[in-house]
Protein backbone atom coordinates (compact mmCIF):
# COMPACT_ATOMS: atom_id res chain seq x y z
CA UNK A 1 0.00 0.00 0.00
CA UNK A 2 1.72 3.13 -1.21
CA UNK A 3 0.46 6.67 -0.73
CA UNK A 4 1.76 10.15 -0.01
CA UNK A 5 1.57 11.68 3.45
CA UNK A 6 1.78 15.39 4.22
CA UNK A 7 2.07 17.08 7.60
CA UNK A 8 0.78 20.65 7.82
CA UNK A 9 2.84 22.21 10.60
CA UNK A 10 0.60 25.20 11.23
CA UNK A 11 0.29 28.05 13.71
CA UNK A 12 -3.46 28.30 14.36
CA UNK A 13 -5.20 31.30 15.91
CA UNK A 14 -6.24 30.66 19.50
CA UNK A 15 -10.00 30.34 19.83
CA UNK A 16 -10.82 31.25 16.20
CA UNK A 17 -12.24 28.11 14.55
CA UNK A 18 -13.39 29.95 11.43
CA UNK A 19 -9.92 31.32 10.78
CA UNK A 20 -8.36 27.91 11.39
CA UNK A 21 -10.80 26.16 9.04
CA UNK A 22 -9.69 28.53 6.29
CA UNK A 23 -6.11 27.67 7.21
CA UNK A 24 -6.94 23.95 6.91
CA UNK A 25 -8.47 24.46 3.46
CA UNK A 26 -5.52 26.42 2.24
CA UNK A 27 -2.99 23.87 3.53
CA UNK A 28 -4.93 20.90 2.18
CA UNK A 29 -4.96 22.50 -1.27
CA UNK A 30 -1.21 23.12 -1.01
CA UNK A 31 -0.57 19.53 0.12
CA UNK A 32 -2.73 18.10 -2.68
CA UNK A 33 -0.79 20.18 -5.17
CA UNK A 34 2.30 18.36 -3.92
CA UNK A 35 0.66 14.98 -4.47
CA UNK A 36 -0.43 14.25 -0.90
CA UNK A 37 -3.23 11.71 -0.24
CA UNK A 38 -3.27 12.01 3.55
CA UNK A 39 -2.83 15.43 5.20
CA UNK A 40 -2.21 15.44 8.95
CA UNK A 41 -2.78 18.48 11.19
CA UNK A 42 -1.55 18.96 14.77
CA UNK A 43 -3.43 18.46 18.02
CA UNK A 44 -6.24 20.99 18.61
CA UNK A 45 -5.17 22.91 15.53
CA UNK A 46 -8.78 23.84 14.72
CA UNK A 47 -8.97 25.76 17.99
CA UNK A 48 -5.49 26.43 19.37
CA UNK A 49 -4.05 24.72 22.42
CA UNK A 50 -4.12 26.80 25.65
CA UNK A 51 -7.89 27.18 25.53
CA UNK A 52 -8.71 27.21 29.23
CA UNK A 53 -12.31 28.46 29.60
CA UNK A 54 -12.67 28.65 25.81
CA UNK A 55 -12.92 24.85 25.60
CA UNK A 56 -16.71 24.90 25.68
CA UNK A 57 -17.04 27.79 23.22
CA UNK A 58 -14.86 26.27 20.48
CA UNK A 59 -16.20 22.72 20.94
CA UNK A 60 -17.79 20.98 17.94
CA UNK A 61 -20.36 18.21 17.83
CA UNK A 62 -19.45 15.53 15.34
CA UNK A 63 -22.46 16.65 13.23
CA UNK A 64 -21.42 20.32 13.29
CA UNK A 65 -21.25 22.24 10.00
CA UNK A 66 -17.53 22.81 10.59
CA UNK A 67 -16.95 19.05 10.64
CA UNK A 68 -19.09 18.78 7.48
CA UNK A 69 -16.69 21.26 5.86
CA UNK A 70 -13.79 19.00 6.80
CA UNK A 71 -15.59 15.97 5.39
CA UNK A 72 -16.02 17.79 2.10
CA UNK A 73 -12.38 18.77 2.20
CA UNK A 74 -11.38 15.12 2.62
CA UNK A 75 -13.00 14.01 -0.64
CA UNK A 76 -10.50 12.28 -2.88
CA UNK A 77 -8.06 11.82 0.01
CA UNK A 78 -7.83 11.82 3.79
CA UNK A 79 -7.32 14.38 6.55
CA UNK A 80 -6.48 14.13 10.23
CA UNK A 81 -7.93 17.08 12.16
CA UNK A 82 -7.44 18.06 15.80
CA UNK A 83 -10.40 19.67 17.59
CA UNK A 84 -12.43 19.93 20.78
CA UNK A 85 -15.23 17.39 20.52
CA UNK A 86 -18.46 17.88 22.44
CA UNK A 87 -20.66 14.86 23.05
CA UNK A 88 -24.44 14.63 23.37
CA UNK A 89 -24.05 14.44 27.16
CA UNK A 90 -21.90 17.60 27.19
CA UNK A 91 -18.52 16.16 27.78
CA UNK A 92 -15.51 17.71 26.03
CA UNK A 93 -12.70 15.68 24.54
CA UNK A 94 -9.35 16.56 23.04
CA UNK A 95 -10.01 14.61 19.82
CA UNK A 96 -8.49 13.78 16.46
CA UNK A 97 -10.68 12.74 13.52
CA UNK A 98 -9.56 10.69 10.54
CA UNK A 99 -11.70 11.78 7.60
CA UNK A 100 -11.51 9.93 4.32
CA UNK A 101 -13.39 10.50 1.08
CA UNK A 102 -16.08 12.56 2.77
CA UNK A 103 -16.61 10.15 5.69
CA UNK A 104 -15.41 10.06 9.29
CA UNK A 105 -13.41 6.84 9.59
CA UNK A 106 -12.47 7.17 13.23
CA UNK A 107 -12.32 9.62 16.12
CA UNK A 108 -9.67 9.16 18.79
CA UNK A 109 -10.19 10.88 22.13
CA UNK A 110 -6.99 11.67 23.99
CA UNK A 111 -6.66 9.22 26.86
CA UNK A 112 -3.70 10.69 28.72
CA UNK A 113 -4.40 14.30 29.60
CA UNK A 114 -1.28 16.02 30.94
CA UNK A 115 -2.10 17.97 34.10
CA UNK A 116 1.23 19.01 35.51
CA UNK A 117 3.82 21.70 34.89
CA UNK A 118 2.44 24.05 32.25
CA UNK A 119 -0.36 21.62 31.31
CA UNK A 120 -3.91 21.78 32.59
CA UNK A 121 -5.85 19.40 30.35
CA UNK A 122 -7.37 17.33 33.13
CA UNK A 123 -9.17 20.41 34.35
CA UNK A 124 -10.94 21.01 31.05
CA UNK A 125 -11.25 17.72 29.18
CA UNK A 126 -12.87 14.35 29.74
CA UNK A 127 -10.55 11.39 29.34
CA UNK A 128 -10.79 9.10 26.33
CA UNK A 129 -11.25 5.41 27.16
CA UNK A 130 -10.20 3.68 23.94
CA UNK A 131 -6.87 3.04 22.28
CA UNK A 132 -7.46 1.25 19.00
CA UNK A 133 -6.38 0.93 15.43
CA UNK A 134 -8.85 1.32 12.56
CA UNK A 135 -9.13 0.39 8.92
CA UNK A 136 -8.67 2.99 6.20
CA UNK A 137 -8.33 2.81 2.43
CA UNK A 138 -4.67 3.48 3.11
CA UNK A 139 -4.09 0.61 5.49
CA UNK A 140 -4.56 -0.12 9.17
CA UNK A 141 -3.85 3.02 11.14
CA UNK A 142 -4.02 4.43 14.65
CA UNK A 143 -4.02 7.89 16.19
CA UNK A 144 -2.41 8.81 19.50
CA UNK A 145 -2.55 12.42 20.59
CA UNK A 146 0.63 13.96 22.03
CA UNK A 147 0.85 12.73 25.66
CA UNK A 148 -0.75 9.40 24.67
CA UNK A 149 2.44 8.71 22.76
CA UNK A 150 4.56 9.13 25.88
CA UNK A 151 2.88 6.10 27.38
CA UNK A 152 4.61 3.01 25.99
CA UNK A 153 1.49 0.99 26.74
CA UNK A 154 -0.53 3.11 24.28
CA UNK A 155 1.84 2.50 21.39
CA UNK A 156 2.13 -1.15 22.42
CA UNK A 157 -1.65 -1.52 22.22
CA UNK A 158 -2.04 -0.04 18.75
CA UNK A 159 0.92 -2.02 17.48
CA UNK A 160 -0.68 -5.25 18.72
CA UNK A 161 -3.97 -4.03 17.27
CA UNK A 162 -2.32 -4.27 13.83
CA UNK A 163 -1.59 -0.63 13.13
CA UNK A 164 1.06 -0.17 10.45
CA UNK A 165 0.84 3.60 10.60
CA UNK A 166 0.68 5.56 13.86
CA UNK A 167 -0.36 9.18 13.49
CA UNK A 168 0.52 11.48 16.36
CA UNK A 169 -1.02 14.96 16.26
CA UNK A 170 0.76 17.06 18.87
CA UNK A 171 1.02 20.54 20.41
CA UNK A 172 4.34 20.10 22.08
CA UNK A 173 5.92 23.14 23.73
CA UNK A 174 9.59 23.88 23.48
CA UNK A 175 11.32 23.85 26.83
CA UNK A 176 14.69 23.06 28.27
CA UNK A 177 17.82 24.53 26.75
CA UNK A 178 21.13 22.70 26.78
CA UNK A 179 24.58 23.79 25.71
CA UNK A 180 25.28 20.72 23.64
CA UNK A 181 22.03 20.46 21.69
CA UNK A 182 20.91 22.48 18.73
CA UNK A 183 17.25 22.11 19.69
CA UNK A 184 15.41 22.25 22.98
CA UNK A 185 15.44 19.21 25.27
CA UNK A 186 11.81 18.38 24.57
CA UNK A 187 12.39 18.15 20.81
CA UNK A 188 15.29 15.77 21.36
CA UNK A 189 13.29 13.55 23.66
CA UNK A 190 10.39 13.31 21.21
CA UNK A 191 12.70 12.37 18.38
CA UNK A 192 14.20 9.62 20.48
CA UNK A 193 10.73 8.25 21.29
CA UNK A 194 9.47 8.38 17.72
CA UNK A 195 12.46 6.55 16.37
CA UNK A 196 12.39 3.99 19.14
CA UNK A 197 8.72 3.11 18.65
CA UNK A 198 8.96 3.07 14.84
CA UNK A 199 11.87 0.67 14.93
CA UNK A 200 10.78 -1.48 17.87
CA UNK A 201 7.26 -2.05 16.60
CA UNK A 202 8.23 -1.86 12.91
CA UNK A 203 5.65 0.68 11.88
CA UNK A 204 5.42 4.14 10.37
CA UNK A 205 5.10 7.15 12.66
CA UNK A 206 3.68 10.41 11.36
CA UNK A 207 4.35 13.09 13.95
CA UNK A 208 2.50 16.38 13.39
CA UNK A 209 3.54 19.13 15.75
CA UNK A 210 2.60 22.77 15.58
CA UNK A 211 4.55 26.03 15.46
CA UNK A 212 3.97 29.53 16.82
CA UNK A 213 3.48 30.88 20.34
CA UNK A 214 0.56 31.07 22.75
CA UNK A 215 1.05 33.39 25.73
CA UNK A 216 4.78 33.15 25.33
CA UNK A 217 4.87 29.35 25.11
CA UNK A 218 6.45 28.31 21.83
CA UNK A 219 5.80 25.07 19.97
CA UNK A 220 8.91 23.46 18.54
CA UNK A 221 7.58 22.18 15.20
CA UNK A 222 9.98 19.56 13.86
CA UNK A 223 7.20 17.30 12.51
CA UNK A 224 8.45 14.13 10.90
CA UNK A 225 7.60 10.97 9.03
CA UNK A 226 9.64 8.00 10.19
CA UNK A 227 9.73 4.53 8.62
CA UNK A 228 9.91 1.10 10.32
CA UNK A 229 13.69 1.10 10.24
CA UNK A 230 13.71 4.33 12.23
CA UNK A 231 14.81 6.36 9.18
CA UNK A 232 13.35 9.80 8.62
CA UNK A 233 11.48 10.13 5.34
CA UNK A 234 10.79 13.82 5.92
CA UNK A 235 11.56 16.38 8.61
CA UNK A 236 9.93 19.79 9.07
CA UNK A 237 11.68 22.94 10.22
CA UNK A 238 11.99 23.58 13.91
CA UNK A 239 10.13 26.51 15.51
CA UNK A 240 8.28 27.76 12.41
CA UNK A 241 5.43 26.83 10.10
CA UNK A 242 6.22 24.30 7.42
CA UNK A 243 4.85 21.44 5.37
CA UNK A 244 6.48 18.09 4.73
CA UNK A 245 5.48 15.48 2.17
CA UNK A 246 6.75 11.92 1.74
CA UNK A 247 5.63 8.74 0.01
CA UNK A 248 4.87 5.91 2.42
CA UNK A 249 4.83 2.25 1.47
CA UNK A 250 3.39 0.20 4.30
CA UNK A 251 5.08 -2.91 2.92
CA UNK A 252 8.31 -1.56 4.35
CA UNK A 253 7.07 -2.92 7.68
CA UNK A 254 7.29 -6.46 6.27
CA UNK A 255 11.08 -6.48 5.91
CA UNK A 256 11.55 -5.08 9.38
CA UNK A 257 9.12 -7.56 10.92
CA UNK A 258 10.84 -10.43 9.14
CA UNK A 259 14.19 -9.31 10.48
CA UNK A 260 12.91 -8.91 14.04
CA UNK A 261 9.47 -10.48 14.68
CA UNK A 262 8.99 -8.83 18.04
CA UNK A 263 5.26 -8.28 17.71
CA UNK A 264 4.70 -11.88 16.58
CA UNK A 265 6.49 -13.11 19.65
CA UNK A 266 4.67 -10.91 22.13
CA UNK A 267 3.21 -13.13 24.85
CA UNK A 268 -0.17 -11.56 25.53
CA UNK A 269 -1.14 -14.03 28.25
CA UNK A 270 2.09 -13.43 30.09
CA UNK A 271 1.59 -9.66 29.88
CA UNK A 272 -2.07 -9.79 30.89
CA UNK A 273 -1.30 -12.14 33.77
CA UNK A 274 1.38 -9.86 35.12
CA UNK A 275 -0.70 -6.72 34.59
CA UNK A 276 -3.60 -8.25 36.51
CA UNK A 277 -1.27 -9.28 39.31
CA UNK A 278 0.24 -5.79 39.50
CA UNK A 279 -3.16 -4.09 39.40
CA UNK A 280 -4.63 -6.37 42.08
CA UNK A 281 -1.69 -5.94 44.37
CA UNK A 282 -1.89 -2.15 44.05
CA UNK A 283 -5.64 -2.31 44.62
CA UNK A 284 -5.18 -4.47 47.71
CA UNK A 285 -3.56 -1.63 49.59
CA UNK A 286 0.02 -1.16 48.67
CA UNK A 287 2.72 -2.10 46.30
CA UNK A 288 5.07 -4.62 47.85
CA UNK A 289 7.38 -4.65 44.86
CA UNK A 290 10.60 -6.45 45.49
CA UNK A 291 9.14 -9.16 47.70
CA UNK B 1 8.59 15.68 30.58
CA UNK B 2 11.98 16.89 29.56
CA UNK B 3 15.05 14.73 29.56
CA UNK B 4 16.43 15.67 32.94
CA UNK B 5 19.89 16.97 33.64
CA UNK B 6 22.15 15.27 36.10
CA UNK B 7 20.94 16.26 39.54
CA UNK B 8 22.91 13.76 41.55
CA UNK B 9 23.77 16.47 44.02
CA UNK B 10 26.24 19.27 43.67
CA UNK B 11 26.21 22.26 41.40
CA UNK B 12 25.01 22.10 37.84
CA UNK B 13 26.08 24.82 35.44
CA UNK B 14 23.30 26.94 33.94
CA UNK B 15 22.94 26.00 30.30
CA UNK B 16 23.21 28.77 27.76
CA UNK B 17 22.72 28.10 24.13
CA UNK B 18 22.83 31.55 22.52
CA UNK B 19 22.05 30.31 19.00
CA UNK B 20 18.91 28.52 20.15
CA UNK B 21 17.87 31.33 22.51
CA UNK B 22 18.25 33.91 19.78
CA UNK B 23 16.12 31.86 17.40
CA UNK B 24 13.38 31.18 19.93
CA UNK B 25 13.28 34.70 21.37
CA UNK B 26 13.18 36.49 18.02
CA UNK B 27 10.39 34.09 17.00
CA UNK B 28 8.58 34.97 20.22
CA UNK B 29 8.80 38.72 19.61
CA UNK B 30 7.73 38.52 15.96
CA UNK B 31 4.85 36.19 16.73
CA UNK B 32 3.48 37.82 19.88
CA UNK B 33 3.74 41.37 18.48
CA UNK B 34 2.19 40.71 15.07
CA UNK B 35 -0.72 38.67 16.36
CA UNK B 36 -1.89 41.79 18.22
CA UNK B 37 -2.06 43.54 14.85
CA UNK B 38 0.93 45.84 15.27
CA UNK B 39 4.46 45.75 13.88
CA UNK B 40 6.37 47.79 16.42
CA UNK B 41 7.73 47.93 19.97
CA UNK B 42 9.04 50.68 22.23
CA UNK B 43 11.73 49.90 24.75
CA UNK B 44 13.36 51.95 27.48
CA UNK B 45 17.11 51.85 26.89
CA UNK B 46 19.09 52.34 30.09
CA UNK B 47 22.57 51.67 28.79
CA UNK B 48 22.60 48.31 30.59
CA UNK B 49 22.85 44.83 29.17
CA UNK B 50 19.23 43.72 29.73
CA UNK B 51 17.57 46.48 27.72
CA UNK B 52 20.32 46.20 25.10
CA UNK B 53 19.54 42.50 24.60
CA UNK B 54 15.76 43.07 24.47
CA UNK B 55 16.14 45.88 21.95
CA UNK B 56 18.52 43.94 19.72
CA UNK B 57 16.32 40.84 19.76
CA UNK B 58 13.37 43.03 18.75
CA UNK B 59 15.39 44.65 15.99
CA UNK B 60 16.27 41.21 14.63
CA UNK B 61 12.65 40.06 14.92
CA UNK B 62 10.79 43.08 13.57
CA UNK B 63 13.38 45.07 11.66
CA UNK B 64 15.30 47.98 13.20
CA UNK B 65 12.88 50.66 11.98
CA UNK B 66 10.10 48.99 13.97
CA UNK B 67 11.91 49.42 17.28
CA UNK B 68 11.84 52.74 19.14
CA UNK B 69 14.40 53.06 21.94
CA UNK B 70 13.64 55.76 24.49
CA UNK B 71 16.44 57.07 26.66
CA UNK B 72 15.08 58.60 29.84
CA UNK B 73 17.93 60.04 31.90
CA UNK B 74 17.60 61.87 35.20
CA UNK B 75 20.09 64.61 36.10
CA UNK B 76 22.09 62.22 38.32
CA UNK B 77 22.23 59.44 35.71
CA UNK B 78 25.72 58.54 34.66
CA UNK B 79 26.78 60.06 31.30
CA UNK B 80 28.30 56.68 30.49
CA UNK B 81 24.80 55.16 30.54
CA UNK B 82 23.70 57.51 27.76
CA UNK B 83 26.83 56.72 25.76
CA UNK B 84 26.13 53.03 26.10
CA UNK B 85 22.49 53.46 25.09
CA UNK B 86 23.67 55.41 22.02
CA UNK B 87 26.10 52.60 21.20
CA UNK B 88 23.21 50.10 21.18
CA UNK B 89 21.10 52.42 19.01
CA UNK B 90 23.97 52.71 16.55
CA UNK B 91 24.78 49.00 16.44
CA UNK B 92 21.13 47.94 16.12
CA UNK B 93 20.16 50.76 13.76
CA UNK B 94 16.94 51.38 15.68
CA UNK B 95 14.87 54.55 16.07
CA UNK B 96 15.48 56.61 19.19
CA UNK B 97 14.19 59.39 21.33
CA UNK B 98 15.43 61.08 24.50
CA UNK B 99 13.12 62.28 27.24
CA UNK B 100 14.80 63.86 30.26
CA UNK B 101 12.70 62.98 33.31
CA UNK B 102 14.38 65.52 35.62
CA UNK B 103 11.67 68.23 35.48
CA UNK B 104 8.80 65.93 36.37
CA UNK B 105 10.74 64.08 39.09
CA UNK B 106 12.09 67.26 40.70
CA UNK B 107 8.70 68.99 40.53
CA UNK B 108 7.16 66.09 42.44
CA UNK B 109 9.84 65.71 45.11
CA UNK B 110 9.90 69.48 45.73
CA UNK B 111 6.73 68.70 47.70
CA UNK B 112 8.26 65.66 49.45
CA UNK B 113 11.90 66.62 49.96
CA UNK B 114 12.55 64.02 52.67
CA UNK B 115 11.95 61.08 50.28
CA UNK B 116 14.72 58.49 50.45
CA UNK B 117 16.61 56.91 47.55
CA UNK B 118 14.22 54.00 47.28
CA UNK B 119 11.16 56.23 46.89
CA UNK B 120 12.99 58.38 44.38
CA UNK B 121 14.21 55.38 42.43
CA UNK B 122 10.76 53.80 42.31
CA UNK B 123 9.21 57.09 41.22
CA UNK B 124 11.72 57.40 38.39
CA UNK B 125 11.02 53.84 37.25
CA UNK B 126 7.27 54.58 37.20
CA UNK B 127 7.69 57.89 35.34
CA UNK B 128 9.68 56.03 32.71
CA UNK B 129 6.89 53.47 32.46
CA UNK B 130 4.28 56.18 31.76
CA UNK B 131 6.49 57.62 29.04
CA UNK B 132 6.94 54.23 27.38
CA UNK B 133 3.19 53.55 27.43
CA UNK B 134 2.43 57.03 26.10
CA UNK B 135 4.76 56.51 23.15
CA UNK B 136 3.45 53.01 22.59
CA UNK B 137 0.04 54.60 21.95
CA UNK B 138 1.51 57.35 19.77
CA UNK B 139 3.54 54.90 17.73
CA UNK B 140 1.07 51.96 17.62
CA UNK B 141 3.56 49.75 19.39
CA UNK B 142 3.83 47.39 22.35
CA UNK B 143 6.06 48.06 25.35
CA UNK B 144 8.93 45.58 25.40
CA UNK B 145 10.03 44.27 28.79
CA UNK B 146 13.63 44.17 29.97
CA UNK B 147 13.45 42.34 33.33
CA UNK B 148 15.50 39.15 33.58
CA UNK B 149 14.62 36.05 35.58
CA UNK B 150 17.09 36.80 38.36
CA UNK B 151 15.57 40.18 39.19
CA UNK B 152 12.02 38.92 38.72
CA UNK B 153 12.66 36.10 41.19
CA UNK B 154 14.40 38.34 43.71
CA UNK B 155 11.81 41.10 43.34
CA UNK B 156 14.65 43.46 42.43
CA UNK B 157 12.52 45.76 40.31
CA UNK B 158 9.77 48.35 40.63
CA UNK B 159 6.22 47.05 40.46
CA UNK B 160 4.39 48.93 37.68
CA UNK B 161 7.72 50.56 36.87
CA UNK B 162 10.46 48.70 35.02
CA UNK B 163 8.52 45.46 35.64
CA UNK B 164 5.63 46.69 33.46
CA UNK B 165 5.52 45.63 29.81
CA UNK B 166 3.35 43.96 27.19
CA UNK B 167 5.85 41.26 26.40
CA UNK B 168 9.24 40.31 27.75
CA UNK B 169 11.69 38.20 25.74
CA UNK B 170 14.27 37.82 28.54
CA UNK B 171 12.07 37.16 31.60
CA UNK B 172 13.01 33.45 31.62
CA UNK B 173 16.76 34.10 31.34
CA UNK B 174 19.02 34.43 34.35
CA UNK B 175 21.47 37.34 34.28
CA UNK B 176 24.25 34.87 33.50
CA UNK B 177 22.34 33.76 30.41
CA UNK B 178 21.62 37.35 29.38
CA UNK B 179 25.36 38.04 29.43
CA UNK B 180 26.09 35.03 27.23
CA UNK B 181 23.32 35.95 24.79
CA UNK B 182 24.46 39.58 24.74
CA UNK B 183 27.94 38.60 23.65
CA UNK B 184 26.59 36.30 20.95
CA UNK B 185 24.23 38.85 19.39
CA UNK B 186 26.75 41.68 19.27
CA UNK B 187 25.90 43.91 22.22
CA UNK B 188 28.96 46.18 22.54
CA UNK B 189 31.42 44.50 24.96
CA UNK B 190 31.76 47.55 27.23
CA UNK B 191 28.06 47.11 28.06
CA UNK B 192 28.32 43.38 28.74
CA UNK B 193 31.45 43.70 30.84
CA UNK B 194 30.49 46.63 33.07
CA UNK B 195 29.16 46.32 36.58
CA UNK B 196 25.33 46.05 36.51
CA UNK B 197 23.54 49.09 37.91
CA UNK B 198 20.01 50.42 38.02
CA UNK B 199 21.68 53.86 37.85
CA UNK B 200 18.99 55.33 40.06
CA UNK B 201 21.53 57.27 42.08
CA UNK B 202 25.19 58.02 41.66
CA UNK B 203 27.52 55.10 42.30
CA UNK B 204 24.73 52.55 42.73
CA UNK B 205 25.57 48.98 41.73
CA UNK B 206 23.19 46.04 41.82
CA UNK B 207 25.66 43.69 43.47
CA UNK B 208 26.56 46.16 46.24
CA UNK B 209 22.89 46.81 46.92
CA UNK B 210 21.91 43.14 46.87
CA UNK B 211 24.94 42.06 48.85
CA UNK B 212 25.85 39.19 46.52
CA UNK B 213 27.00 38.63 42.95
CA UNK B 214 24.75 37.64 40.06
CA UNK B 215 26.82 34.59 39.18
CA UNK B 216 26.56 33.23 42.70
CA UNK B 217 22.85 33.92 43.08
CA UNK B 218 22.09 32.58 39.59
CA UNK B 219 23.89 29.35 40.43
CA UNK B 220 21.69 29.07 43.53
CA UNK B 221 18.41 30.11 41.89
CA UNK B 222 18.92 27.69 39.01
CA UNK B 223 19.19 24.74 41.41
CA UNK B 224 16.42 26.04 43.69
CA UNK B 225 13.87 27.02 41.05
CA UNK B 226 14.61 25.13 37.86
CA UNK B 227 15.93 21.89 39.36
CA UNK B 228 13.87 22.08 42.58
CA UNK B 229 16.72 21.25 44.94
CA UNK B 230 15.69 20.92 48.57
CA UNK B 231 17.38 23.02 51.25
CA UNK B 232 19.51 20.03 52.25
CA UNK B 233 20.62 19.51 48.65
CA UNK B 234 21.53 23.20 48.33
CA UNK B 235 23.67 22.99 51.45
CA UNK B 236 25.31 19.85 50.11
CA UNK B 237 26.11 21.82 46.97
CA UNK B 238 28.14 24.15 49.23
CA UNK B 239 25.85 27.15 49.41
CA UNK B 240 26.06 28.86 52.81
CA UNK B 241 22.91 28.46 54.91
CA UNK B 242 22.42 32.23 55.50
CA UNK B 243 22.71 32.85 51.75
CA UNK B 244 20.12 30.15 51.01
CA UNK B 245 17.77 31.60 53.65
CA UNK B 246 18.18 35.14 52.43
CA UNK B 247 17.54 34.31 48.77
CA UNK B 248 14.60 32.00 49.55
CA UNK B 249 13.14 34.80 51.65
CA UNK B 250 13.52 37.30 48.82
CA UNK B 251 11.79 34.98 46.33
CA UNK B 252 8.93 34.31 48.74
CA UNK B 253 8.65 37.93 49.85
CA UNK B 254 8.38 39.27 46.32
CA UNK B 255 5.75 36.83 45.07
CA UNK B 256 3.17 39.63 45.09
CA UNK B 257 5.17 41.46 42.44
CA UNK B 258 4.77 38.57 40.05
CA UNK B 259 0.98 38.37 40.38
CA UNK B 260 -2.04 40.48 39.54
CA UNK B 261 -3.54 42.36 42.52
CA UNK B 262 -5.48 40.08 44.82
CA UNK B 263 -9.21 40.26 44.12
CA UNK B 264 -11.90 39.60 46.73
CA UNK B 265 -14.03 36.77 45.42
CA UNK B 266 -17.80 37.28 45.59
CA UNK B 267 -19.11 35.98 42.24
CA UNK B 268 -19.14 32.50 40.73
CA UNK B 269 -16.53 33.54 38.19
CA UNK B 270 -13.73 35.73 39.43
CA UNK B 271 -11.10 37.09 37.06
CA UNK B 272 -8.09 34.79 36.85
CA UNK B 273 -9.40 32.35 39.45
CA UNK B 274 -12.33 30.73 37.68
CA UNK B 275 -12.54 33.08 34.71
CA UNK B 276 -9.50 31.80 32.89
CA UNK B 277 -8.44 32.78 29.43
CA UNK B 278 -5.13 33.07 27.69
CA UNK B 279 -3.87 36.55 27.06
CA UNK B 280 -3.73 35.54 23.38
CA UNK B 281 -7.49 34.92 23.38
CA UNK B 282 -8.66 35.00 19.75
CA UNK B 283 -5.20 35.88 18.44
Amino acid sequence: MEFVVAVAQVNPRLGDVEFNLDLYEERVRAARARGADLVVFPELSLSGYFLKDMVSTVALRIDAPEIARLRTLSRGGAIVAGFVEETADYRFFNSAAYLEDGEIRYVHRKAYLPTYGLFDEGRYFARGDRIRSFATQRGQSAMLICEDFWHPSAVYLVALDHALLVICPSSSPLRGVSDDREQDDNARYWELLIRMYAQTYALFVVYANRAGFEDGVGFWGGSEIVDPTGARLAKAKYYEEDMIVAPVNLKAARRQRLAAPLLRDEDLDLTIHELVRIRDRQGAGGDDAGK
Amino acid sequence: MVASRDTSGGRVPIPTNPALLRRVLTGFVANEVRKVGVERVVVGLSGGVDSAVSAMLAAAALGPTNVLAIKMPYRTSSPESLEHADAVIAVAGIESLQVDITPQIDAYFARFPDADNMRRGNKMARERMTILYDHSARWRALVLGTSNKTELLLGYGTLYGDMASALNPIGDLYKTQVWALARAIGVPPEIVDKEPSADLWSGQTDEAELGFGYREVDALLYLMVDLRYSRAELLAARFAAPFVERVSGMVRGSQFKRRLPVIAKVSARTIDRDFRYARDWGR
